[in-house]
């Protein structure tokens, strides 16, 4: 019930976003965000985008622990 | 980068095996310890990749009442049910089949009342807009849904209201805490929830009971990220919230959600299934939003409807909730309760331990 689905962000036009869920389009409430842009990846359930994600942030987290490009690891 | 290889990158095996071999290496340090999630979600991916398995023995985590449809009171379903004659009802797809003392959804479904499945309370908004009956939404849900309950009613929608049942998941940590409930060590605390309610919430919990808790996202490596910063917690003393989904997780949340839950929303007690009144956990509407709330709204209809509660016929969901059983020792399961003839609600649910127990298991 809680799932939340990562979507990137096409077109944003007032308080309502076109997001894509890796191929599929769907329409969704912003109202609960402040400055989405188009680009942005949000977190949606319920038809309202309810975080965005920072990949960034992923990517950090995990390195150490996977020794990305390490490839003697 | 595109979501999937965001997630292939975070699963990466090299990822997922040095995380199980640092939790192992915790794990001959501190010996047996006890790990309660309260996500349906969470449980949901524990058990479709079998991290269970991969953990060593002495590792244990338990469900909590994670599952938002799981925990409604039997009485909140028979209040709709009640209405059901002279309103269309909307629901969240799994509350459906969930039996209630009169029935279920799909029960009076068939008795012919209107009752629809919709996927976003958006949908049920379409449906007022376009039809002369009144539409209530049977609003379920903790944090992470009770915003957009709250956010269709600052627009003030015709012929809609709400029924309000949605559930506030800190007081419930309190209670599955305090003495005589399950004994647990340190919590994964729901992702997606707390995207809304940020971490700082959970503070007081920590320093109260003396517990470990770290924010847990939904990958496999998230769950098994978060399960080593419990441990690595208890293996260094410490009691504190930490946050093991910082991709989506802000320490103060999701402010401006907050500031719409608040304008519509007040914090009152309330039941969960198979709980009892628990303090301060449930959303009530606000006298300015009284328009739209199901319980002012059809206060005259309600005073006809009489609630007398039957039992719960040898289901153990009670228990199953709170961390004290787990789905197999309950005497109805599988052969009695299954998905297509379930006696409770933790069997119906997608999210709910017992479904879950007998996917997969
Ligand atoms: S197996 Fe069925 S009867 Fe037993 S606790 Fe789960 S839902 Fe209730």
């Amino acid at each position: 019930m809680c799932l939340a689905i990562p979507a990137k962000v096409i077109e944003v036009d007032k308080g309502v976003g076109k997001v894509d869920f890796g191929g599929v389009l769907r329409t969704v409430r912003l109202d609960l965000l402040e400055d989405v842009k188009s680009g942005d990846y949000v977190l949606v359930h319920v038809g309202f985008a309810i975080e965005k994600l920072d990949e960034e942030e992923a990517i950090e987290c995990f390195k150490i622990w996977g020794a990305y490009g390490d490839t003697r690891a | 980068m595109e979501i999937h290889e965001l997630k292939n990158r975070i699963n990466d095996p090299r990822v997922i095996e040095n995380l199980l071999k640092a939790i192992r290496k915790l794990s001959d340090r501190i010996g047996p310890v006890r790990i309660m999630h309260v996500c349906g979600t969470h449980e949901h991916e524990i058990v479709r990749f079998g991290l269970r398995s991969l953990l060593p023995q002495e590792v244990e985590i338990i469900s909590g009442p994670g599952c938002p449809v799981c925990v409604t009171p039997k009485r909140d379903i028979d209040r709709a049910i009640f209405l059901a004659d002279r309103c269309i009802i909307t629901t969240y797809g799994d509350m459906y089949r969930v039996p209630s003392n009169s029935g279920s959804f799909e029960a009076a479904t068939s008795e012919g009342n209107d009752i629809r499945v919709v996927y976003s309370i958006t949908d049920a908004l379409d449906i007022a807009a376009n039809e002369d009956k009144e539409v209530i939404h049977f609003g379920i849900g903790f944090e992470t849904t009770s915003p957009a309950s709250a956010a269709v009613l600052i627009d003030q929608p015709r012929n809609f209201s709400i029924l309000s049942v949605h559930r506030l998941i800190p007081p419930a940590l309190s209670f599955l805490l305090s003495p005589g409930e399950a004994k647990v060590d340190a919590l994964l605390n729901p992702g997606h929830v707390s995207t809304i309610i940020g971490t700082e919430v959970y503070e007081d919990i920590s320093k109260k009971f003396r517990i470990p808790q770290v924010v847990t996202g939904f990958e496999p490596a998230d769950i098994l990220l978060g399960i080593y910063m419990v441990m690595k917690q208890i293996n260094e003393g410490r009691c504190e919230v930490e946050n093991g989904y910082k991709r989506a997780i802000k320490r103060e949340g999701n402010r401006k959600a907050q500031k719409i839950l608040k304008e519509v929303f007040y914090i009152k007690d309330a039941e969960w299934r198979g709980f009892p009144e628990i303090l301060d956990s449930g959303y009530g509407i606000r006298d300015k939003y009284e328009e739209w709330d199901a319980l002012k709204k059809f206060e005259d209809e309600l005073g006809d409807f009489v609630y007398e509660d039957q039992g719960e016929k040898g289901c153990r969901c009670g228990e199953v909730l709170r961390g004290l059983i787990k789905p197999e020792e309950c005497g109805l399961f599988r052969e009695v309760c299954s998905p297509s003839n379930p006696v409770g609600a933790c069997m119906v649910s997608s999210e709910g331990a017992c479904n879950i127990a007998f996917k997969f298991g």
